[in-house]
């Protein structure tokens, strides 16, 4: 507790950096020196930063391996695409709804499907992500396997970077609280946890439901920033990029997570020209990183301000993070 | 009724298929606990050997799938001894995601060797008749697939219950430890599991190829997410249980398509495999057991 005094200080340069890079960008983009490839990159890679953090709650912290996530952006995608475009409400009623839809579909979709375990749980998730896929493909009014044209682009640098910071500090906060110690003791012993009278059921379901409702708001910020949106382009492949991304980055580690997405975003932005094989390197990764370093880049560790000072004072070696 | 009935005849060929694919899982499943995704495309190498000894060799269809059978067995043994091996001990996650990765893999080393392009399988081999047994529409094509698939069904029965080996792979998937004990070598008994599922994946690969004339590289991945669902429906780990999930399954499947959306044929599989996990997740013919603290 006794760092309680210095954690306002600590709080103003984090939004001090915050700012800075925001603005930063934002000068870049009105100066013209990010050039329209280059911030559809930094678009994509804010979208994976959502996706990827908000999949770690579940896959990492909560330890439920999901393989439909992609079924939560879309419904986010499209909610709020029906909002703006079909219902004339502004942006923000249309992200709000994507965030709360989307929520709602992980709550009615992780209430059976969480009693399951492990393999049967991954399979039960990616059953219900193509449902999803399947059914949107098959309703009219959202333009069947065609999709819907002609989205607004209303996701802005300022929006976007928002939405990044806020899914960020949200899920970060929640693992710091009682709720987050709930959660990652039903993953390190669902058994025991239970014996300690946590309500597990209760906090797999709000972790399944907190990583649906940012993948909706990923939906939402994809949506209206690509013009087009199509029920394939949310198909199980999409998902498996988004756990690509939470495997590499260390189930578990918020920061992992964001160090990914980067990566591999500029990975993929290299590779565009050769889908094929960027694919092949997609699927070496994944194998070698589980054969080799299991734990992913960062385990389920944190790069925080006290691995920079320890790196500092020169004490090198194990970092563990509170 | 007839037409109920022509249904059920048409399902019985695809369900036949589904089966031999589902007892890939299944008997994967049993002996390490693995859900394999790269099954479906050990399913579309095989389809691919099929062709291409079909179109390039010349072969017959027999010689082509006993082609596809053997390279098939061997890739699976080799898929295991570099991915799967070394991951034996650690999570089930860890297992899983390497599952998948091996799936991308074999698929998109395939797009990238042959193209993404679809392939139409030589017809010639295999000239399309049609029988009319009491009103109902029979084809050579489905008897075909039908009679090799219950061939091959039978001959896996024979190996898993009368041979050595078969009880080596029953001792393995029911105690691994003890079955070291008793002097079997689990690594090996795990190489010929995976060899076998293989082979019958590859089978099915030819078959699929046969059945649908064309085929493609990611053709693996829909009916392997079907015959998965159909070695859940059975109870996995369970070998009669794969048999009649994967008919069950191809039945099912035809029913759907036959009398409402064909749209809706992947969504239903799927809905059944819900419906299974949340009802009775040990599937049709699987055992409850207790978990253990």
């Amino acid at each position: 507790m006794h760092e309680k005094k210095v954690t306002w200080g600590r709080a103003l340069i984090e939004i001090a950096i915050l700012v800075a890079l925001f603005t930063l960008v934002q000068y870049f983009i009105t100066t013209g020196l990010l050039n329209r490839y280059y911030q559809i990159n930094l678009t994509v890679m804010c979208i994976n930063i959502i996706l990827a953090v908000s999949l770690n709650i579940i896959n990492g912290f909560t330890g439920q391996l999901s393989l439909g996530h992609a079924g939560f952006m879309a419904i986010g995608a499209y909610a709020s695409v029906i909002m703006t475009t079909m219902l004339d409400q502004p942006f923000i009623i249309g992200i709000l709804a994507a965030c709360v839809i989307a929520a709602l579909a992980g709550f009615i979709i992780g209430v059976p499907t969480l009693r399951l375990k492990g393999d049967y749980l991954a399979i039960a998730t990616l059953a219900f992500g193509e449902i999803i896929r399947v059914v949107l493909q098959n309703i009219d009014y959202v333009g069947g396997p065609a999709g819907i044209v002609g989205i607004p682009k209303l996701t802005t640098w300022p929006l976007l970077f928002g939405a990044t910071i806020i899914t960020i500090v949200v899920i970060v906060n929640i693992i710091n609280s009682s709720y987050g110690r709930a959660i990652i003791s039903v993953r390190e012993d669902e058994i025991a946890a239970e014996l300690m009278g946590v309500n597990t059921t209760k906090y797999k379901v709000l972790g399944f439901v907190v990583g649906a409702l940012f993948a909706g708001l990923a939906g939402a910020m994809y949506a209206h920033y690509f013009y087009i949106i199509k029920p394939e382009t949310f198909n199980f492949l999409k998902s498996f990029d988004i756990l690509v991304i939470v495997v590499l980055g260390g189930l578990g580690s918020t920061t992992g997570a964001v160090i990914a997405a980067v990566f591999i975003t500029l990975l993929n932005a290299f590779l565009q020209k050769y889908a094929a094989v960027r694919m092949i390197l997609y699927a070496l990764t994944l194998i070698i990183v589980m054969i080799y370093r299991p734990q992913g880049l960062m385990g389920n560790k944190e790069l925080s301000r006290k691995t920079f000072s320890r790196i500092w004072s020169g004490k090198n070696g194990p970092v563990r993070n509170k | 009724m007839l037409e109920f009935l022509q249904q059920i005849i048409n399902g019985l060929s695809l369900g036949a298929i589904y089966a031999l694919i589902a007892l890939g899982y299944t008997m994967v499943y049993g002996i390490i606990n693995l859900i394999n995704f790269a099954h479906g495309d050990i399913m579309m190498i095989g389809a691919y050997v099929g062709f291409f000894s079909v179109s390039i060799l010349g072969s017959n269809i027999w010689v082509a799938m006993l082609f596809a059978m053997i390279t098939c067995a061997v890739l699976g043994v080799v898929i295991e001894k570099i991915a799967y091996r070394p991951l034996r001990n650690s999570t089930r996650i860890a297992a899983l995601i390497t599952a998948i990765g091996v799936s991308l893999f074999l698929e998109y080393t395939t797009i990238f060797l042959l193209g993404p392009n679809q392939r139409v399988f030589p017809s010639e081999v295999f000239p399309m008749e049609t029988y009319n047994v009491m009103g109902m529409l029979v084809s050579n094509k489905e008897i075909f697939i039908f009679v090799s698939a219950v061939i091959l069904m039978l001959i896996l029965q024979y190996i898993i219950k009368k041979t050595k080996t078969g009880k080596a792979m029953r001792a393995v998937s029911v105690d691994q430890e003890a079955a070291v004990l008793m002097g079997i070598s689990v690594d090996r008994t795990i190489s010929i599991t995976f060899a076998i599922g293989s082979a019958l994946a590859a089978a099915a690969g030819v078959m699929v190829g046969i059945y649908y004339n064309t085929i493609n590289p990611l053709m693996g991945i829909i009916p392997g997410l079907k015959a998965f669902v159909a070695a859940v429906l059975g109870g996995i780990g369970i070998v009669p249980g794969a048999m009649v999930g994967g008919f069950l399954m191809g039945i099912l499947e035809t029913l759907v398509s036959g009398y409402g959306s064909s749209l809706y044929r992947d969504a239903v599989a799927f809905g059944v495999l819900i419906l299974i996990l949340i009802i009775k997740p040990t599937g049709l013919f699987g055992k409850n057991t207790g978990e253990k603290v």
